[in-house]
């Protein structure tokens, strides 16, 4: 299983790599709205580092959606669903495959963010543990319900506005637990920022179970 | 109510649902008796407790009806492979509930917001439960566009199925967002195994407010279920009808 994940993971990741969307496109849309966020809130430095780690995650959800719907538009385009099936690959290693290269992706754009709000947003880190915990549960959480909800809009006409409606209420208390863990880790707020970095850890946890269980049904067709 | 699109099923009433009918009117009239006039108005609320008797048994008859989209999804998924009609009695059923139990989400959400304004003095607070509530109908929202997109029927039902069962984890989540955080939403009125927040003549017509909704969303959902099973038999006789023409065609050039 571990073999087929990889495979699955790397090939999704070699893909991109050769296309060149996520650094391309995505990464420098998201880092836009950072600064859109800032002629928003009209350059005031404070404001912006107080809602920094919202601001963070709103950029993540926004570049995180675009590079779920290309992981899957790149396997519709090329009919590559219809090969999944008839491989042998399981549907579990194919749901964790594409979930392992999303959280690659996700990770790199987050980083990418994150000197973006330390560099125009002038935040300060204290406590560097709580941040980088918060930051990878949260990669999780977005890659396992981008796959899960990726699949669910793969191959319909409509996807490009399907998908960000099925994912933005799902996401949403992965946000809303980002944000808080974000805040305490950048001094803002004394509040639980480990419970909430847990918080999304259960959701991604939750996920990852249903993703295993019922990837195989999203991925039969007829 | 009365369709003629098919030769085969023809009504979406039968007696005992015209009974139901009678019946979910003549409860609702009732309730609005027992709600308007019967019962008092709260010390500390005013009248404004009389949105309640909506408030609350529509949140109840939602979490019921995404209960029975859960499962009815899960029989969906189990027998889809095994049964000869492919389980499509209980994807029929998912989405006439859900479609139902969002009706119901949004009527708690609008009769909360009339509420929070004659009692907070603002339509909208960031609280837990709002919050949860709305996450919770935007997400039935989703499944319901999931349902109506233009794709195989049975590809289609799965991924609903598959989402409706996703979508049922914020249910506990909305109930006791209450218990977990510090909201301005008040505890339940109404709880199994908790003592009743609310007592006399309010305790009564809450309780039969309660009823009264379960009836009129069983008629909902029962009318509901017989038309998208009329659409599909609408459906079916339009492709039979174009098979028929195009083979009629290819005889008539040969």
């Amino acid at each position: 299983m571990l073999a087929e994940t990889l495979l699955v993971a790397r090939k999704d990741l070699r893909v991109e790599w050769r296309a060149k969307v996520a650094l391309g496109q995505v990464t420098p849309l998201a880092l836009l709205i950072l600064v859109v966020f800032a002629f928003a809130l009209d350059a005031n430095t404070s404001l912006l580092k107080l809602g920094a780690g919202g601001l963070y995650w709103v950029a993540v959800l926004y570049g995180g959606t675009l590079l779920i719907q290309r992981s899957f538009d790149v396997e519709t385009d090329d009919g590559n669903m219809d090969a999944f099936r008839m491989s042998a690959i399981s549907a579990p290693s194919l749901f964790l495959g594409k979930a392992l290269a999303l959280f690659v992706q996700i990770g790199l754009l987050e980083l990418v963010l994150g000197l973006g709000i330390a560099f125009f947003y002038e935040v300060r880190i204290v406590d560097w543990a709580l941040l980088l915990v918060a930051a990878t549960a949260g990669t999780v959480a977005f890659s396992v319900c981008g796959v899960l909800w990726g699949v669910m809009s793969a191959g319909l006409r409509v996807r490009a506005t399907l998908l960000p409606l099925l994912l933005v209420p799902v996401l949403t208390p992965v946000l809303l637990a980002g944000s808080r863990a974000f805040e305490t880790a950048l001094g803002v707020r004394a509040d639980a920022g480990w419970t909430w970095a847990s918080l999304m850890f259960v959701i991604a946890a939750v996920h990852t179970a249903i993703g295993l269980g019922a990837f195989g049904f999203l991925l039969e067709e007829g | 109510m009365t369709v003629v699109t098919t030769s085969r099923v023809k009504m979406t009433a039968t007696p005992i649902t015209r009974v139901l009918g009678v019946l979910a009117l003549a409860a609702t009239g009732l309730m609005a008796l027992l709600g308007l006039v019967v019962s008092p108005a709260d010390v500390v609320q005013g009248e404004a407790v009389r949105m309640l008797y909506l408030h609350v048994p529509s949140i109840w008859i939602a979490y019921g009806a995404f209960v029975l989209t859960s499962v009815s999804s899960v029989l969906f998924l189990r027998r889809s492979k095994r049964r000869a009609d492919r389980g499509r009695h209980y994807d029929r059923l998912a989405g006439s509930a859900a479609e139902v139990g969002v009706v119901f989400a949004g009527i708690t959400l609008i009769t909360g917001m009339l509420w929070g304004k004659v009692t907070w003095g603002t339509y909208w607070q960031w609280d837990a439960r709002l919050t949860t509530t709305i996450l919770l109908f935007v997400t039935y929202l989703g499944y319901l566009a999931l349902r109506r997109l233009p794709a195989d029927p049975m590809v289609r039902s799965r991924r609903a199925a598959v989402m409706a069962l996703i979508s049922f984890v914020n249910v506990p989540i909305v109930h006791y967002s209450v218990d977990w955080w510090r909201t301005l939403h008040q505890k339940a009125s109404l709880s199994v195994g908790r003592r009743p927040e609310i007592t006399g003549e309010m305790y009564w017509t809450l309780l039969y407010s309660t009823v009264a909704v379960t009836i009129v969303a069983a008629w909902l959902i029962i009318h509901r279920y017989r038309v998208i099973r009329l659409e599909e038999l609408r459906d079916e006789e339009a492709l039979e009808a174009l098979i028929s023409s195009r083979l009629t065609k290819d005889d008539g050039n040969n």
